[in-house]
């Protein structure tokens, strides 16, 4: 079993980017999740293209950040949770739902922007270094070399070069995201999940963090989780609609917002609930 | 080129992480571990003493003297003094204590409250052997102008000391208690046209009754196990007395009597101080146990 | 338009209610200042009976049956030594116990246990903890009336202070942070001993310098150990000039501490060891109170620090 991503990128050279890219990235099938008794996700399958970004929407309570928190394996932190069902990630063909597999070498592989940006009360440097520092990096010329390549992705580079010293709670909200983007792309994660990442910021950040996300799948697959319709038509490629913890739909998201295929999909996406 | 994540440093983070969790689970045991040393020594220490004791001796008996030839078992002699220090500690410190946790709550300046009530909070940490001499050489000379046949060792003094050791405990959990009653429920009664000293008795007192209750029982709780003002200043003679003017010994300043003298291990003497510890000990669990359970209710309604 | 006389009933009830709120500010703001004032009183009498008491030959003298020769070398010598046993068992058990409920513990009926043992520690008299010392560290460990008893008894006693301030500052670490960390690939401990430890050392602090000052000015368990003797000497020093130039020879010794030594002289009638007493019980105030006054100055300053 190899999870390691330097190891995955030895296996399938860059070059070859279109077979990469046939291939779906991630292979949801029939994945359950149950809360103690209560289930919250039911049967769903789906195939997240390699260097795409998914869109999930739905009412809210619908189960996307459920889903979503299942590719990295957050809710193996809290008792009562249990999966069932597989979620295969190339190259490798891992299922990251099987029982012999350590959560803690999923989470190394996919990176997870949340909701509030939370940096570290640390230095900006810090806060990117730390996930190179968890998986063995330590020397110095590296970490140098990382880092600045990780807020130069983040586009945060230039407004933060000359005080990579200072505590990161000192930049304003939309850089404190920018900054927890750059976190996560710094060790080169296969897949970057967003939870609703602009949630708490002000339209300008919002639309800088979505420019942003558009320029990531250039180098990285990329899911969100968004309650905002508009975003989802903005930046995603794909989109797959959720309701009640089922998935009503998936499909290219201009296909789907101008001509769904369900029933529930055109009344959500038309407002009428939701 | 390094590949990342290194598996071997991954295997020793799963080593450390299984060994911190025994390291942390060993502190938790640790709090545990104390609680049944307690338990433990006052049982077994004091297991002789109830083997020789009938219980019933312990309430027929009118006086406590275990180290007498002629020995009396009535421990209702100690208990009388506990009760009545606690009682007057209790009249100073309850109603004191409520106004003032209203006033903090409902009148005071956010900034002049914040000021105030960490200050309050040093009267509880004042060494008690120093309330015990301030009780001894100060306030009981004052009391004996008031009441001319007060006794140097006094039950009053030791008590009022207590009460003003114990503000802290009952102003600062009720103002707790009362500051987390929901603005709202107040904008109600001040919509009618209430007071704030209305709204404070009427709304916020009743909501934050139960956070109050703990704070009360959890106030008793201290008193009744207060051990050096009383030693100091309300005597070492155990009498069965409610009068608050007399002296008397409290359950634990007769364990600090024992104490003071030699006490070979194994003795009468040694065993008595273990079953006045049991006493105590049951004594002060329940009203630990009801404070947990009123301020767990507490939390749990707002 | 309302009847004239409602209208003048309201005017009186409302003035009657401002009236009684104005008084009851008043009486609070007296109450709240003469309580204050007590401490106050407090320190002035101690400071007037035994200001003159302190000097040099009072802090290098031994206890002495001539009061104007007695000093508390032996005491503060004994609370030092004490103080460093009882940190060195109540800080790490209790900071452990606080991050395994915090952040380990499953909720089941054990950890429940665990809690409310904790919530009940915290108020259990500390006579008692001088009599679990008195039968289980005098007596079954044979630790004798020593340092190592006295300073355990009084760890015990702390333990629970130590562990709801641990926890009390975890739980101001907003879940995000830790979420962040484990979402990069932290595990558990990685989690505490990168970010929440680093995070909560201010609360901690707290904890550990307001559960000190309880246990410098705690008597009761130590007189219950037999602690309360006649003390002119001093425990051997813990560094030595040979190999391996460390000893533990003093956690065995017998001991004395500030306020037991403050103990013996009130019980003593004459008016100078009256002032004797006041002049430890001045020391032992002007610590307690410097402490909490730290610890509250901390408090403020993690507060205003960390906004998350």
């Amino acid at each position: 079993m190899s999870l390691s991503p330097e190891n995955a990128r030895q296996a399938i050279p860059e070059s070859d980017a279109s077979e990469s890219k046939d291939l779906p990235k991630v292979q949801i099938r029939g994945v359950n999740f149950f809360y103690g008794s209560h289930q919250v996700l039911r049967n769903v399958s789906m195939d997240v293209p390699a260097l795409k970004v998914t869109a999930l929407i739905g009412p809210s309570g619908c189960g996307k950040t459920t889903l979503l928190r299942c590719l990295n394996r957050m809710h193996d932190l809290y008792p009562g949770n249990r999966y069932e069902g597989s979620i295969q990630v190339q190259p490798d063909g891992t299922d990251i739902l099987g029982s012999g597999v350590d959560p803690i070498q999923v989470r190394m592989r996919f990176g997870m922007v949340f909701q509030k940006p939370n940096p570290f009360p640390k230095s900006i440097y810090e806060n990117v270094a730390y996930g190179l520092r968890l998986q063995g990096m330590n020397r110095r010329r590296e970490l140098d070399e990382r880092v600045e390549k990780a807020l130069r992705e983040a586009a945060l580079w230039e407004e933060v070069k000359s005080r990579l010293h200072q505590m990161a709670h000192n930049l304003s909200g939309g850089q404190q995201q920018r900054l927890c983007i750059a976190r996560a792309v710094a060790t080169d994660p296969d897949v970057v999940l967003f939870d609703e990442p602009t949630s708490a910021l002000d339209p300008i950040a919002t639309s800088k963090i979505e420019e942003l996300i558009v320029e990531l799948k250039k180098r990285v697959t990329v899911m969100i989780v968004t309650h905002n319709l508009q975003q989802a038509g903005r930046i995603s490629d794909m989109t797959a609609f959720m309701y009640l913890g089922e998935l009503i739909e998936f499909g290219e998201t201009n296909r789907m917002f101008t001509n769904p295929a369900k029933p529930q999909t055109e009344d959500y996406i038309s407002g009428r609930f939701g | 080129m390094e590949v990342f994540p290194r598996t071997s440093s991954r295997r020793l983070d799963k080593a450390v992480e299984t060994f911190m969790v025994w390291v942390l689970r060993a502190g938790g045991w640790a709090s545990v571990l104390v609680t049944f040393g307690i338990v433990i020594t006052l049982v077994t220490e004091s297991w002789p003493f109830f083997r020789e004791v009938p219980l019933i001796r312990l309430f027929q008996d009118t006086m406590w003297t275990p180290l007498f030839a002629q020995p009396q078992y009535g421990i209702g002699a100690l208990l009388a003094g506990t009760l009545v220090t606690t009682g007057v500690a209790l009249l100073v410190a309850i109603p004191l204590g409520t106004i003032l946790a209203i006033y903090l709550s409902e009148f005071a300046d956010p900034k002049f409250r914040d000021w105030v009530k960490p200050m309050l909070e040093l009267l509880s940490a004042v060494p008690t052997v120093v309330y015990g001499y301030f009780a001894l050489l100060s306030l009981t000379p004052i009391l004996q102008k008031i009441f001319p046949d007060l006794p140097q060792f006094s039950m009053l003094s030791a008590g009022l000391m207590m009460g003003v050791m114990i503000v802290p405990y009952v102003t600062s959990l009720g103002e707790d208690a009362m500051r987390s009653v929901p603005m709202l429920l107040r904008e109600g009664a001040f919509a009618l046209g209430d007071g704030k000293l209305g709204v404070g008795l009427r709304v916020v007192f009743p909501g934050a009754f139960s956070g109050l209750a703990a704070a009360y029982v959890l106030a008793i709780s201290r008193a009744v196990g207060e051990t050096m003002i009383v030693a100091i200043a309300a005597g070492l003679q155990p009498k069965m007395t409610m009068n608050p003017l007399d002296s008397a010994a409290t359950v634990t300043a007769f364990i600090v009597q024992v104490s003071l003298g030699d006490l070979p291990h194994g003795s009468i003497g040694y065993q008595s101080i273990f079953a006045a510890g049991a006493a105590l000990f049951l004594m002060t669990l329940g009203f630990n146990l009801a404070g947990h359970a009123l301020r767990r209710r507490f939390h749990r309604a707002t | 338009m309302q009847p004239e006389p409602l209208r003048t009933l309201q005017e009186g009830r409302a003035r009657r209610r401002r009236a009684i709120d104005s008084n009851f500010r008043r009486l609070g703001f007296f109450l709240t200042l003469s309580t204050l004032g007590i401490l106050a009183i407090l320190m002035l009498n101690l400071a007037m009976n035994g200001l003159a008491r302190i000097d040099w030959q009072f802090m290098s003298s031994f206890p002495s049956r001539r009061a104007g020769e007695a000093g508390i070398l032996s005491a503060w010598v004994g609370t030092l030594l004490l103080m460093l046993v009882t940190a060195s068992a109540a800080i790490p058990f209790g900071v452990a116990a606080g991050i395994y409920l915090e952040e380990y513990a499953p909720k089941n009926r054990w950890t429940a246990f665990v809690e409310i043992n904790i919530a009940n520690l915290a108020g259990v008299p500390s006579i008692l903890y001088g009599l679990m010392a008195l039968g289980l560290f005098v007596y079954q460990f044979r630790f004798g009336q020593s340092l190592l008893s006295g300073g355990l008894a009084l760890g015990c006693l702390v333990l629970p202070i130590v562990i709801v301030a641990t926890r009390e500052s975890l739980r101001t670490i907003p879940s995000g942070i830790r979420e962040a960390a484990f979402a990069l690939g932290a595990t558990r401990w990685q989690a505490v001993w990168h970010h929440l430890l680093p995070y909560s050392t201010g609360g901690i602090a707290t904890g550990v310098i307001l559960a000190m000052s309880r246990a410098i000015g705690e008597s009761a368990p130590l007189i219950t150990i037999g602690a309360l003797t006649f003390i002119a000497f001093l425990p051997p020093a813990p560094l030595i000039s040979h190999a391996p130039f460390v000893s533990v020879d003093w956690l065995f010794s017998p001991f004395t501490a500030l306020p037991i030594q403050m103990f013996n002289w009130v019980s003593r009638p004459g008016e100078e060891f009256q002032s004797n007493a006041a002049a430890a019980g001045l020391i032992l105030m002007v610590i307690t109170l410097s402490m909490n006054a730290a610890a509250i100055l901390l408090r403020r300053r993690a507060q205003r620090n960390i906004t998350w």
